[in-house]
């Protein structure tokens, strides 16, 4: 299909519904926008944003509705009918082919240098060039994507988008993995690049949305809850539509701790998956009884170091003092067995096992446990009594403690792993994003209990990249850039702004 | 010098099937299908090349074009064979692993079950025949070792260069590997993963049925139940060798027929050596292959084994 | 959704399931010009008919149970054995073994330490796949399937060399490579007069009773079961998922091993060549059938013992070889592990309830 060359003066959405099991994906959802307009669509996690693009650029097909560019109704039944009505989409998740070059991923999608025995390469980097210039984004066609830093893949996307003749640009949250300067310079380009283009952009992050848009839309479980125009409203406004209820998570108001030093790394080095040092000389210690936020833009070596401390990944170099003792390259099970919680970033595949029932997996880690089992047969009683137990205390959301831990919503699952860490009386807890993605009274849980931990003495470290939840919880807040600690300051220090600074490697000791 | 002639002149025609069907799977992993149904494949293949000149010539005499007709049809079965593959980890996504197993025994019970009705016993085909290519043949050593093998030995090397130019040159091979390692990438810009992953699949069943001919019709010039030997096992160990490249592919093949021509001759010199554990070889070399060549991460089809499924949200 | 729709929507799809397994070997049967009905008919039903072939089934079912419950030990704890066949061949050799070197040793020592010796004989061969996957991530799939071609070099050279019938090397032997007959000390009674069945049966009932203790009611089996489940997870919760994973792959083989010892000594008595006959892969067949656990596997390994006599008799009957019995095993991985999928997607499932919803009860206007 031939790709249109005429401009999207405006595009709109009528009544769009789509339906997954067990969930109303996007529910009469309608909306429009004009030339050159900056929309900005805003919800939480699962509010249905990314579905309602996927429906644009004919990945899913809607149950109801209809969608029209210049007046006339389409119909997208695959992504190639989208392209060719000129749209065209960065995903959250970048669509690269990490083993694939710069030029061959573009070429992918560029059927002009198609043909049925050759791959015209040159014709594809020619364009490549040409979209280059005109936009000022610059990319070196040769490099393998798994060469290229994440700003940098994203500025693939966005060539490769134009290089296929997007005249309308949709983004999917494309300042979640960026520091703030990247996302600065994205914002400008993005404003640039409006005298040819309207775009659709997906965000929850207000200030972004103050910045850049004209319109905004806002979801919530499906449905459009607001729309209007951007100036028209503060960020807590629209904060406050988003969740629909003021934003109100508890504070850690504490005085500064005064415990002994629970963990103590120590000139740590540790490998990534593609075997650079994604922690390079970290030095961090953590007092029992307090909270130390781990601020950093995901990506610094912020997995690393979670799985480091907890025997899953091997140590290079360097000490992790617990209480005295080093864990550096000891066994899992030796790490949990010296006391420490672990709430892990992938709670879906790693905090439980999925197809395993509730109460098997609140015993996943103390099978062997004399409490739970003698002579190695389990203890059924003993277990059903546990997991009763904890559904109540830890208020999870299950028809029963039979169920297959896997059936249940994302802050259920949450709250079963809290339940199994923080019931297993740990010296220690490590949670990773322990809020992303969950509702708001989940959340609101999670850092209760949190919080309650932290004034029974135990010493939290708390890997975030939501500077909220750093600041609501943390006693101290150090920032992690490339794999070391950039500055770790008290609370009281503290602000969003020299966070976002020091996130970005800017190590500045002026006063900002 | 007598002796490593004979080891090379053996070791090249041993190497075809394996090449075959080793680039045949390759193009099933680069697409990131792990079929390990390769063996049953070639078992079919087996029997439908020689069952076509054998039908018509009765065991004598067979017009050459039979030869042909047979590989061609060993071909077409095997690309079905395929598609039937498909249908259960493209269409329904059965894990690859244990539904190969299940292809190997329907494509190995298939060959045997109709080879019993059509056949019956050991009856050999005149198959296709070795030539000598005029002049090159006569050069000493260098003749009978690369020049004077069947037609076959050369259109298996001549398809290595070409599979890698379909594969690294072509859009069909820029789409066979972006579905292999990115399926939601090759998907998000209008590729249909499955169509690619169907028609990969087919490419693969073709060469692993065209691999089992060339054993019935050029090497053993007869079929019998356990003709494959796994064979094909062995090809899909060679692609994770071969780091799913045609030439280190084709590198494995000569590396495994050489030992296997090695063992021949060494039994053909008479040395006392019990005959069981010199058929062993090539097993344990595979064992042995595997353990120390590690998958290079970075380079290879990452999303090998997972079937694709684009509402699936994670 | 309704619960009556989801019984109807899956017994639907079972029922789908199997019409596409007989339809497909169908297409083989029509291919050799066979009576496809009758053929089933004779597969299924014909050596149900004397209660002699009804020991026969029994006897089939009896190595069948045992390699199966050592597959779905390891497809539980997350890696697929498919090397029952030469675990199974190298038990055969460890029974043999201890048999040949203490014939006067009383039943009671010789015979528990001759299956003792073929469960460790399969465990060893178990072993070895399992534990190149945890040190050097090697294919279980592959190197299982090396090491039969490998275990079966090595029976055929014991068979024909060391262990080789002495009778055999004169020239009236029977051609067979075979061990000479072992003592009647390892012999396994065979309780109903007339036929062969073996207390072997029992020893099987009694191993699926271990395995469902072992995987459902101790802590070691939960660990085994979390470990195939979600090795992340496991990792994540302490457990050592390499270390379950060998264990596993050595339970396996022991339990082919011991499924060898048996067979020999209700059977056989005595190591022949070919013996295995294929086992080992209609373990893997019977083990899925069963739904990898104890209570399906019992009743699957009747209907696979049922399958493999019955297509012992379709070459007579019907004019089928018994190979056939091959291609359908192979069908029916083919079926289950597609009905397994289709049974779980649940975007399958609504897209057929809002399907049946609007031809059950057509929708209502809308208002606008």
């Amino acid at each position: 299909m031939e790709v249109t060359t005429k401009k999207i003066t405006s595009l709109r959405v009528e009544h769009i519904t789509k339906r997954f099991p067990g969930v109303l994906a996007s529910d009469d959802i309608s909306l429009s926008i004009g030339e050159g307009e900056i929309l900005a669509l805003v919800g939480e996690n699962g509010a249905g944003k990314t579905t309602l693009m996927n429906i644009l650029m004919g990945l899913y097909q809607p149950d109801e509705g209809r969608i029209l560019i210049n007046g006339e109704e389409v119909r997208f039944r695959s992504p190639n009918d989208a392209f060719a009505a000129g749209l065209g989409m960065v995903h959250q998740q970048y669509m690269l082919v990490p083993n694939m070059t710069v030029l061959e991923n573009i070429a992918l999608g560029y059927k002009q240098a198609w043909s049925p025995f050759k791959l015209d390469l040159g014709k594809v980097r020619e364009r490549i060039e040409e979209i280059s210039k005109k936009y000022g984004l610059f990319v070196d066609p040769d490099a393998f994507i798994w060469q290229l830093s994440v700003g940098e893949q994203q500025r693939v996307e966005l060539v490769k988008t134009l290089c296929l003749g997007a005249k309308f640009l949709i983004l999917d949250e494309p300042t979640s993995a960026l520091t703030p300067q990247e996302t600065d310079e994205l914002i400008v380009l993005l404003k640039r690049m409006t005298s040819e283009l309207s775009i659709i952009f997906i965000s929850h992050k207000l200030q972004e949305v103050k910045d850049l848009s004209n319109t905004i839309t806002i979801l919530r479980h499906g449905s459009v809850v607001f729309q209007g125009n951007t100036t028209d409203h503060s960020p807590s406004d629209i904060a406050a539509l988003m969740t629909g209820h003021e934003v109100e998570l508890p504070h850690n108001d504490e005085p500064p701790c005064e415990g002994a030093i629970a963990l103590n790394i120590k000139n740590l080095h540790v490998k990534s998956d593609r075997g650079f040092l994604a922690l390079n000389n970290l030095n961090l210690s953590i007092r029992s009884g307090e909270i130390v936020g781990l601020a950093g833009v995901s990506g610094n070596g912020q997995r690393e170091l979670a799985e480091a401390i907890n025997g899953l990944r091997k140590v290079e170099g360097g000490e992790i003092l617990f209480y005295g003792e080093d864990l550096a390259n000891k066994s899992p099970h030796h790490v949990i067995e010296a006391g420490m919680g672990y709430i892990p970033e992938e709670r879906n595949t790693e905090g439980i096992v999925p197809s395993f029932s509730i109460k098997e997996n609140l015993i996943l880690k103390d099978a062997s446990h004399p409490e739970f089992s003698k002579h190695t047969f389990l203890r059924n009683k003993e277990i059903e009594t546990n997991a009763t137990d904890l559904r109540v205390k830890f208020d999870i959301r299950s028809p029963n403690i039979a169920v297959a831990a896997g059936s249940l919503s994302g802050g259920n699952i949450q709250k079963v792993i809290l339940a199994r860490e923080i019931s297993r009386k740990p010296k220690f807890l490590i949670a990773v994003y322990p809020i992303r993605g969950l509702d708001l009274g989940a959340a609101e849980f999670i850092h209760r209990q949190l919080l309650e931990k932290r004034k029974e003495g135990i010493g939290i470290l708390l890997v975030s990249e939501e500077l909220d939840e750093i600041l609501d919880l943390s006693d101290r807040i150090a920032v992690i850039f490339k794999g070391q600690i950039q500055k770790i300051l008290d609370r009281k220090d503290a602000t969003r702004r020299s966070l976002g600074i020091l996130m970005a490697g800017v190590k500045d000791d002026q006063e900002i | 010098m007598n002796f490593i002639e004979n080891i090379l002149s053996l070791a090249i025609p041993f190497s075809v099937a394996l090449l075959i069907a080793s680039l045949g799977e390759m193009f099933n992993q680069r697409a990131g299908i792990f079929n390990l149904g390769c063996e049953g494949i070639m078992a079919m293949g087996a029997f439908l090349g020689m069952l076509i000149p054998y039908s018509v010539g009765h065991g004598g005499p067979t017009p050459g074009i039979y030869n042909f007709v047979g590989l061609a049809v060993a071909m077409i079965v095997g690309a079905l064979f395929g598609l039937l593959f498909g249908f259960v980890v493209v269409s329904f996504r059965a894990p690859q692993g244990i539904a190969g197993i299940g292809l190997q025994m329907f494509g190995v019970g298939t060959a045997g079950t109709l080879f019993r009705h059509f056949i019956g016993g050991t009856q050999s085909v005149p198959g296709i025949d070795s030539f000598n290519i005029p002049l090159l043949s006569k050069i000493p050593i260098l003749g009978p070792i690369f020049f004077s093998h069947n037609v076959l030995v050369y259109l298996a090397f001549l398809f290595v260069p070409v599979a890698w130019y379909i594969l690294f040159k072509t859009p069909w091979g820029l789409k066979v590997r972006a579905v292999g390692t990115n399926p939601r990438a090759a998907d998000s810009i209008g590729i249909q993963v499955n169509k690619v992953r169907f028609q990969a699949l087919a490419v693969g069943g073709a060469l692993a049925g065209l691999a089992g001919a060339y054993l019935s019709l050029c090497q053993a010039k007869m079929f019998s139940d356990g003709i494959i030997a796994g064979r094909g096992f062995i090809a899909v160990a060679l692609v994770y060798f071969g780091h799913w490249n045609p030439v280190k592919i084709m590198g494995g093949a000569l590396l495994f027929s050489f030992a296997q021509a090695l063992q021949l001759a060494i039994q053909g010199q008479g040395i006392n050596f019990p005959y069981e554990f010199a058929v062993m070889l090539p097993y344990v070399m595979v064992i042995v292959v595997l353990a120390f060549s590690r998958e290079s991460q970075l380079l290879g089809p990452t999303a090998l084994g997972q079937p694709f499924n684009r509402e699936k949200r994670t | 959704m309704t619960k009556k729709f989801k019984i109807l929507y899956k017994v639907s799809i079972i029922i789908l399931a199997i019409m596409a397994a007989m339809l497909l070997g169908a297409i083989i049967l029509w291919t050799i010009g066979a009576d496809v009905a009758k053929t089933y008919m004779v597969i299924l039903f014909e050596p149900l008919k004397t209660s002699l072939q009804i020991t026969e089934v029994l006897i089939r079912a009896i190595p069948l149970t045992i390699i199966a419950l050592g597959i779905s030990v390891a497809y539980r704890s997350g890696i697929i054995n498919i090397g029952a066949e030469g675990q199974m061949a190298m038990g055969i050799l460890g029974t043999t073994a201890i048999a040949l070197l203490f014939p006067t040793l009383p039943k009671p020592v010789l015979l528990p330490m001759a299956v003792l010796s073929g469960a460790l004989c399969g465990a060893f061969w178990g072993f070895i796949p399992g534990i190149l996957k945890a040190k050097l991530q090697v294919s279980e799939l592959l190197s299982t399937v090396m090491l039969n071609y490998i275990a079966a070099q090595f029976y055929t050279f014991f068979l024909r060399g060391p262990m080789l019938d002495p009778a055999e090397s004169t020239l009236g032997g029977s051609g067979t490579p075979q061990s000479m007959r072992l003592t009647k000390n390892i012999w396994l009674d065979r309780f109903i007069p007339g036929t062969r069945l073996h207390t072997g049966i029992f020893f099987a009932i009694f191993l699926a009773i271990i395995i469902y203790l072992l995987l459902w009611k101790t802590s070691t089996g939960m660990k085994m079961r979390a470990a195939g489940a979600s090795a992340r997870a496991a990792r994540y919760g302490g457990i050592s998922v390499t270390w379950y994973l060998v264990i596993a792959m050595a339970i396996s083989g022991a339990f082919a091993g011991m499924a060898g010892a048996i067979e020999i000594a209700g059977v056989h008595r005595r190591a022949i060549e070919g013996i295995t006959g294929g086992y080992g892969f209609s373990g893997i067949v019977v083990a899925l059938f069963g739904g990898l656990h104890p209570a399906g596997i019992i009743p699957a390994a009747f209907f696979f013992g049922l399958l493999i006599v019955g297509a012992d008799m379709t070459q007579r009957l019907v004019g089928v070889p018994a190979n056939m019995v091959n291609v359908l095993q192979g069908i029916i991985i083919l079926v289950i592990v597609s009905t397994k999928m289709v049974l779980a997607d649940p975007y399958l499932m609504e897209k057929v309830w809002r399907r049946y919803q609007k031809l059950t009860n057509p929708p209502k206007e809308v208002e606008a």
